[in-house]
């Protein structure tokens, strides 16, 4: 009844075109803005550092993927190891020049990234579907590779692993141990919102449309005169980009140091899941993914114990790692029958629905 | 329904409240187990798990806890992942833990930095970052009893000895089969500035995580190259690979030495062919000492483990109980240090720096013989104490020499290295402020 | 100029010197290229039916080998095991069918493809559940597989060859060889050659697809049973086996996803090149190489046929 087109008229073509066209949306979506800032100060360290810093974290990679699979149709399995170089590029720059904010640093990163990741693009032009996504998997395991074996990416570092030394913002330090989780989350926070508004904007423009129209037929787009080459690339390009910010947030923000082994396959599959269960091609889809795939796990790790407790069955903490895993799989197999579209597209229909609510005739 | 909306409300609480799960009551002491029962690694996880359990679970039972304080004992499950392992430590942080065991290399490294920020001690016995023995830069982690580059140099000893002397060394080679991550290329450093030294060569044989069951490639290079030894760093299905390997390839397993990470079900794949191989040791196996009649009747017995019970007693498990002993024996001397029963975090890491456990305190602790002395102190978190060689003779292991000691002045510079390249590189890395105890 | 050298002139002066080892080397590969394709195999014989991207062949693999194992430890006779290792794998056939494929019909690959890693998740749970996470010991002398090792001189050197080796190479031929006779000589082998054809042409002649599916899933149960046995043979049963699962995937894409001799070319191509390569040109890069060569290789023969050896031609139309 309050949600309306309803009395809402656009006078500009400018205004008809916006991405929220209506003022409860953008009104909406300015309170849920507000209140993920203000989580900030309500949520205990353990919701910030254990559930929103890594959600937000995964959807940012979510989005990346979703940028190259569902919005220009090439299958990619090598997100883990972009995200790795983001992380290693962000070490080496944020040490070799540690007067530079690292924020800077983070975002810079991504292109570093983004270069690996079009190189790693290039076979696309001739191979599609399941061939593509075999041929990522070199670039993931080449890459891993690369992270063991080239101690100068650590700077020679003893144990071979990424360490997070304290940089600071403004005086107040946003990353090393001294870094408050409230900090952390502020800083993921307004990245992650800067960066998808960046790619809503992208997806909706020329570019977003050229991805579109090879994904939907790449040799039709071609006769239209989009050059396949440039655009499959672009698409590598941006997608790895989003991958490497979200790897450096990753190890500094959220970590504070790690081995290459989180960037393994794992991972990779990991960020599949979100943006096939969240939805193919669409941005609010890498984020319902993002919870799904990775809040829903935690939520049951808190909720089983609670639920069997009354029955007086006390389970260990492997078994209910083994619900888990089983309950994961349900759910997926189980959200793709009820909606192979995606967790966005039922989001769609609940907003439709609820636009007629309650007479919808 | 009232269930379904009870646990909805106690999870909507935790979120927001903290963990405020039931743990952190006033009269306990929390102790939270990292392990991994699930998982590629869980073969050796299991085992771990089981003895760490065990022996604290024992305390309960028998003594009523330590000090007259029961302690709570909450497994987290990490399947030696880092990013469950990070949760897990995000989910008993606020629930005051005196101590953390995060039992994964690639776990440690990023708690590290917040062991001193959060106050709560890291015990990573054996593994994690060498170069943390040094407590003057680390005072918040420990891995005693030995470094990585304690056991490499115990290792190399060993076969200098049984080749007749250091310097009877020269010209041959030494193959070192590691786990391809920052765990098994830590001791590289140190073996090859040892064969620089004594004149051998060192061949590094890398296994990638995802090819620790499928060996061929590593072992085909072993027989082009013909190490007349070989050295194995490795953890969970990569001991047990490894073995099988090297006995189809028939490389001559009384030359096979390894760190202290196989246990028994690693030899026993190998078949009878397994007969010979090495690994150094730093504490009993078998269930005989009292402690361990102590777990067998107070806790296996009362089905209150997970374990079988001819697994107690095994290497693995024993490790635990080990790991399990060094928390305990924190704890008491935290109790002892501060007068306090219920200690903390904080308290227990000072009661970690005045570990002293000689021969007469592990008979009073129904563990004589079990292992060698060790003492800690505010500098040194490690101990670097002297581990034996053990031999699988085809159904158990049998202890073939003294404990060798490390060659102390080479760990020494090593550590030396590691640690002030790990302070310069964390720009602002605190110096250490923590006061330092007497040995009580 | 050294470097050059050492790339090209070096390894193969090396391969002159040692023949024998150049023969235990392409043994090596060619038992791991086998075990690869037969792996692959289960893949293909899926995708060729249903267009079904199978990730969870590889947890198959697993949990096929636990299941024979899991029954023996309590007390079953081996070969009754295995019988209802096969049993098991038959009602996962019949259950992935009914709960996965038949709701899922007419949707993009890819969602079928997500809907297999979910059933990955389940048998991960399930089978850690059932059995424990502890790897076991295959039980090789119960099933009658050999042991033991021959050791000939040829080429002056000792080439050692496993028995285990050879029965898994007899073995995976023989399985192959099944497949290929029940594929163009029975009446539901050449039913599932017109599915792979086209399932609406196969429908409108009176094939069951539903019968078919059922079929198909459980050929590549027991393929996974086989593979199981002999990679539980070789290295013990446990869970990270499933990652070798993923060395199956360039032996895929070398072969083509529809072609039962791709797999097996691709497999063995795909195992001696590793091999080859780790063994001659592994130590200039530090070693361990074999992880990402396999795909390198695969994406070098995709570049000159996008649709793999044997792949069927990808024709393209507005």
């Amino acid at each position: 009844m309050l949600y309306r087109e309803a009395g809402q008229f656009k006078s500009t073509y400018a205004s008809d075109m916006v991405v929220f066209r209506l003022k409860e949306d953008r009104a909406g979506l300015a309170v849920i803005i507000l209140m993920a800032y203000a989580l900030a100060f309500m949520g205990s360290d353990f919701l910030l550092q254990a559930v929103l810093i890594p959600f937000l974290v995964f959807a940012l990679a979510a989005i990346g993927l979703n940028l190259l699979t569902g919005y220009a149709g090439q299958l990619s399995l090598g997100t883990g190891a972009f995200m790795g170089v983001g992380a290693y590029a962000c070490y080496k720059l944020m040490t070799a020049f540690p007067d530079i904010n690292v924020i800077v640093w983070i975002l810079v990163s991504g292109f570093f990234s983004a270069a690996v990741g079009t190189l790693f693009g290039l076979p696309s032009l001739r191979i599609k579907g399941f061939y593509l996504a075999v041929a990522t998997l070199a670039a993931q395991f080449f890459l891993q590779w690369c992270f063991i074996r080239i101690p100068w990416l650590v700077n020679y570092n003893v144990s071979g692993a990424l360490d997070a030394p304290l940089r600071t913002l403004f005086g107040v330090p946003v990353v090393g141990a001294t870094a408050t989780p409230q900090t952390r989350y502020i800083v993921v926070l307004t990245l992650v919102i800067v960066l998808t508004w960046v790619a809503s904007n992208l997806v909706r423009g020329r570019i977003g449309r050229m991805w579109i129209a090879v994904r939907d037929m790449d040799l039709a787009a071609e006769l239209m005169g989009i050059r396949l080459l440039q655009t499959k690339l672009l698409a590598f390009a941006v997608s790895s980009y989003y991958c490497g910010v979200a790897g450096a947030l990753m190890v500094f923000l959220w970590y504070g140091g790690a081995e290459y082994d989180v960037f393994n396959i794992n991972q990779s599959f990991f960020i599949l899941f979100m943006v096939i269960i969240g939805g193919l091609g669409s941005l609010i889809g890498s984020f319902f993914g993002a919870a799904l795939i990775f809040i829903m796990p935690i939520l049951l790790g808190i909720v089983l114990p609670i639920m069997l407790a009354p029955f007086g069955i006390a389970i260990g903490a492997e078994t209910i790692e083994h619900l888990r895993f089983m309950i994961v799989g349900a759910l997926i197999i189980f959200f793709l029958i009820v909606e192979p579209h995606g967790l966005a597209r039922l989001w769609q229909i609940g907003k439709q629905k609820l636009l007629v609510w309650p007479f919808p005739y | 329904m009232s269930l379904r909306s009870l646990s909805l409300g106690l999870v909507v609480a935790t979120l927001l409240g903290g963990a405020a799960l039931p743990a952190a009551a006033q009269d306990s002491i929390y102790v939270p187990l990292f392990t991994y029962r699930t998982g590629p690694f869980a073969g050796s996880g299991t085992y771990i798990a089981d003895g760490m359990h065990d022996y604290l679970e024992m305390l309960n039972q028998r003594d009523g806890g330590i000090g007259g304080v029961k302690l709570v004992i909450e497994e987290c499950e990490t399947g030696y992942d880092t990013k469950k392992g990070v949760e897990c430590y995000e989910a008993v942080k606020g629930k005051n833990p005196v101590i953390v065991n995060p039992w994964s290399t690639g776990i440690t490294l990023p708690l590290i930095p917040r062991a001193a920020v959060d106050k709560i001690p890291i015990l990573s016995m054996a593994y994690g970052l060498s170069a943390s023995a040094r407590g003057d830069i680390f005072p918040w982690v420990f891995n005693p009893p030995s470094t990585y580059w304690d056991g490499m140099s115990m290792i190399i000893k060993f076969i200098g000895e049984k080749e007749g002397g250091l310097d009877k060394l020269k010209g041959k080679k030494v193959g070192f089969l590691h786990l391809d991550a920052s765990f098994g290329k830590e001791p590289i450093p140190l073996l090859e500035e040892l064969a620089k030294e004594l004149g051998f060569e060192a061949k590094l044989y890398p296994v990638a995580a995802q090819d620790m069951q499928n060996q061929s490639s590593q072992w085909l290079s072993v027989r082009r190259d013909r190490p007349d030894y070989m050295i194995m760093w490795g953890w969970g299905s990569m001991n047990g690979g490894a073995i099988k390997e090297a006995v189809r390839s028939g490389y001559p397993m009384d030359k096979f030495l390894s760190v202290w990470w196989p246990s028994e079900d690693d030899a026993r794949s190998g078949g009878a062919g397994a007969k010979g191989f090495k690994m150094l040791n730093w504490h009993g196996v078998g269930a005989t000492y009292p402690a361990l009649q102590d777990i067998m009747k107070n806790v296996v017995d009362k089905g209150l483990s997970k374990t079988s019970k001819d697994k107690v007693g095994e290497l693995l498990y024993n490790r635990g109980v080990y790991n399990s002993l060094l928390i305990a024996e924190a704890i008491a001397n935290a109790q002892k240090l501060t007068g306090k029963k219920v200690v903390s975090g904080e308290d227990v890491r000072r009661g970690m720096e005045t570990i002293n456990l000689d021969a007469a305190r592990l008979k009073a602790l129904g563990l004589e013989g079990f292992t060698d002395s060790i003492a800690l102190s505010c500098t040194d978190h490690n101990g670097h104490r002297p581990a034996f060689m053990q031999e699988w003779d085809g159904s158990k292991w049998t202890k073939i020499s003294d404990p060798i000691e490390p060659m102390g002045d080479r760990v020494r510079a090593q550590l030396e290295a590691a640690a002030k390249d790990y302070a310069e590189k964390n720009a602002g890395w605190p110096k250490r402020t923590e006061t330092c105890d007497k040995a009580s | 100029m050294d470097v050059l050298y050492k790339v090209l002139i070096e390894p193969f002066v090396f391969m002159g010197e040692a023949p024998d080892l150049l023969l235990q080397t392409l043994w090596e590969g060619l038992v791991s290229g086998v075990l690869y394709a037969l792996i692959a195999l289960g893949f293909v014989l899926i995708f060729k039916a249903s267009g079904v991207f199978n990730f969870a062949q590889g947890i198959m693999v697993v949990f096929a080998a636990l299941t024979l194992v899991g029954l023996y430890e309590k007390g079953v006779p081996a070969l009754l095991a295995l019988v209802l290792a096969g049993a098991v794998m038959l009602l996962l056939a019949f259950a992935v069918e009914r709960i996965i494929l038949r709701p899922l019909v007419n949707q993009p690959d890819i969602i079928l493809f997500m809907a297999t890693f979910g059933l990955t998740y389940l048998l991960i749970g399930l089978g850690e559940l059932i059995f424990g996470g502890s790897p076991k010991e295959m039980i090789t002398g119960a099933l009658y597989l050999p042991q033991g090792t021959t050791e000939l001189t040829l080429l002056g050197g000792p080439v050692r060859f496993q028995h285990l080796d050879i029965a898994a190479a007899i073995i995976a031929s023989i399985i192959i060889a099944i497949l290929a006779v029940f594929f163009s000589k029975t009446r539901i082998g050449r039913a599932l050659r017109a599915v792979a054809d086209s399932h609406k042409a196969a429908l409108s002649v009176g094939i069951s697809l539903n019968q078919i599916w059922v079929i198909v899933w459980f050929a590549a149960g027991i393929v996974a049973l086989v593979a199981g046995i002999m990679w539980g043979a070789r290295s013990g049963v446990s869970f990270s086996l499933q990652i070798i699962a993923l060395k199956a995937l360039p032996v895929l894409i070398l072969g083509g996803f529809t072609s039962i001799p791709g797999a097996i070319i691709g497999g063995l191509i795909v195992g001696i090149g590793e091999k080859i390569g780790e063994f001659y040109w592994g130590p200039l890069l530090g070693g361990g190489i074999d992880t990402w060569l396999a795909y390198v290789i695969a994406l070098l023969f995709l570049l000159y046929r996008p649709q793999g050896l044997f792949g069927e031609r990808i024709i393209e139309r507005i």
